[in-house]
């Protein structure tokens, strides 16, 4: 049943008021900016790591399988990972791939028919894949975020 | 030449994405209120499962084969939805983003093998996004959306089909083994009265008298008709016209009795379809709200009421039009009935330019609650959706959609994010 309902309608708590329209620009006193001709976009964190959008995800980071002592590419338990998926991944890229349905974060080994992914964590073996296995790689990582506690 | 790329099985397949476990299993996603099946895997159809099966009767059958349900997770399907359309926006100018998981693209000036374009552009979808979809190639969108048909339902494309590829032998032999109710713009309703008439492929329509089917059915049907022997008659809509109308109405998750309740669902629908207004530029001249119970009770006490309401100011407004909805929620409320929907609309849409004059005349001070409307999106886009809302929203929600099956939201959510190990 639709029917239109007649007043009395609501009241508008504030009074009516007359604005005058704002019109053009401030009228500048004294010197104008000097600095009006200069104006930059702001560095920009997304556009600075991201190249492909629409190919960008992010990832949170569980275990410690690839904190390092010895290398750079430490990535700690909790690191927030950017992570693109139209990059081709390479011998001895970071990546996120999923191994029998899980996702993982290892490096890349590739050497002709050999793949592995391996821990920067020495505790942790390579995954060595058998020939049950699947792996496919997700996404290359290209940057992570870590902030000190 | 016109492309029609869309998604295979798209709300399963965004799951998949982030959990690959899924992948190989039978499973579904569930409509509002996990009620019925609205997106099946292969493995879920190969069981049997069909497009809007009640979850209710499938509980059991669930059990004993595996299949696993997902409550839908629109956040999701809408970021992914978008980079698949991004995405393909690249390869052509002229697109036209038809529905959340399909599209039309132009390919006209785009030189080369279009068979190979389709390739690359069902392999650049599923590398950027781990989405698969199909392609259909034509030289009209109703043949792109047949060729794309083929594409999904035959084997042996590999998720591409050029119509120009058939021998028109072989297209009149396609089009004779697919039904007429198949065909892109036939209805129901039309089909039924087209078998009546002896015209149940689509061969038979294409070989109908376009001039009868325009003084028997419409100019629509003629255009099919005509679109079907490779005349395009139906041009890529680049822009995506803006809606007429926003309606935001739900089942609530379990029957509810009280106006402060009503009330809740009500603000929280209002607040939705004002920031939907808010987006495309418009403002409302008109409202309406509506009330009801279940009409499939019929042991219960049956009560619907629909109102609406012409504004005297078109606005888009949240703290205005929650004020007035709720002020024709007290006028049509009755207690002692076992509400099970509501819902709002907006109407009468103008674009926000068109009042600016008037704005000026009404509210103490419209740029401040332009502002604060503007900063409310702003919090809800960077923090989630309902951040931030009105008090008269609510906080407890017991009407809320029932969800219980509901995934992560993945894409948008920094709470949310998938964990790799």
């Amino acid at each position: 049943m639709t029917s239109f309902l007649q007043g009395p309608f609501p009241v508008d708590p504030n009074p009516a008021v007359h604005y005058l329209p704002w019109i053009g620009e401030s009228v500048p006193a004294g010197f104008p900016s000097p600095a009006a001709d200069w104006v930059e976009d702001r560095v920009d964190l997304n556009q600075h790591l991201i190249s492909h959008p629409e190919a960008t995800f992010y990832f949170t980071v569980s275990g410690d399988s690839m904190v390092s002592h010895l290398s750079e590419r430490t990535i700690p338990n909790g690191a927030t990972l950017v992570v693109d998926r139209a990059i081709q991944a390479k011998h001895n890229d970071i990546v996120v791939a999923a191994i029998d349905g899980d996702f993982t974060v290892k490096r890349l080994f590739q050497r002709g028919k050999h793949l592995a992914l391996v821990a920067e964590n020495p505790d942790y073996p390579p995954i060595v894949l058998g020939d049950e296995q699947e792996l496919s790689v997700w996404g290359v990582v290209i940057a992570w975020i870590v902030r000190p506690k | 030449m016109i492309a029609l790329i869309d998604v295979n099985n798209f709300y399963v397949s965004c799951q998949r994405v982030f959990e690959p476990k899924l992948e190989g299993k039978p499973m579904v996603v569930l409509s509002n209120n996990d009620g019925c099946v609205i997106s099946r895997s292969a493995e879920a159809k190969a069981l049997g499962v069909k497009m809007g099966a009640p979850w209710h009767q499938l509980r059991e059958f669930a059990k004993e084969t595996g299949l696993i349900a997902y409550s839908s997770n629109y956040a999701l399907y809408a970021d992914m939805s978008n980079r698949v359309m991004r995405v393909l926006g690249m390869f052509s100018p002229h697109q036209e983003i038809y529905s959340i998981d399909e599209c039309f693209l132009g390919l006209n000036g785009i030189g080369g093998d279009y068979t190979e374009l389709g390739q690359t552009l069902k392999q650049t979808v599923m590398q950027w996004t781990g989405l698969p979809v199909c392609v259909g190639i034509a030289p009209t969108k109703t043949l792109a959306k047949l060729a794309n048909h083929i594409a999904k339902k035959r084997t042996g494309f590999a998720g591409v089909c050029e119509w120009a590829k058939f021998s028109p032998d072989q297209q009149l032999q396609i089009m004779r083994e697919i039904e007429v109710g198949e065909v892109w713009g036939v209805g129901r309703k039309i089909s039924q009265r087209l078998n009546q008439q002896g015209i149940y492929s689509a061969a038979d329509l294409a070989q109908a008298n376009s001039e009868q089917i325009r003084a028997r059915y419409s100019v629509v049907l003629q255009r099919t008709v005509e679109e079907l022997n490779g005349h395009p008659c139906i041009q890529i809509e680049e822009m995506q016209p803006d809606k007429q109308q926003i309606l935001c109405s739900r089942s609530f998750g379990q029957p509810i009795y009280t106006e402060q309740q009503l009330a809740e669902a009500i603000s929280t629908y209002i607040a939705r379809a004002a920031e939907k207004l808010r987006m495309q530029k418009s403002v409302a001249a008109s409202l309406s709200i509506f009330i009801r119970t279940n009409p499939f009770r019929p042991k219960d006490p049956q009560y619907s009421r629909h109102v609406m309401l012409p504004l005297s100011q078109a606005t888009d407004d949240t703290l205005k039009l929650t004020q007035v909805a709720l002020w024709m929620l007290a006028r049509i409320y009755q207690p002692g009935f076992s509400y099970a929907k509501a819902g709002v609309m907006l109407s009468d849409l103008q674009p926000n330019t068109a009042i600016q004059g008037h704005l000026f005349l009404q509210t103490a001070d419209p740029m401040k609650r332009a502002e604060l409307n503007a900063t409310m999106d702003e919090i809800n886009r960077r923090w989630g959706r309902g951040s931030i809302h009105l008090a008269s929203a609510g906080a407890h929600h017991a009407w809320k959609m029932k969800q219980n099956s509901l995934s992560p939201f993945w894409t948008t959510r920094w709470s949310d994010l998938p964990v790799v190990k």
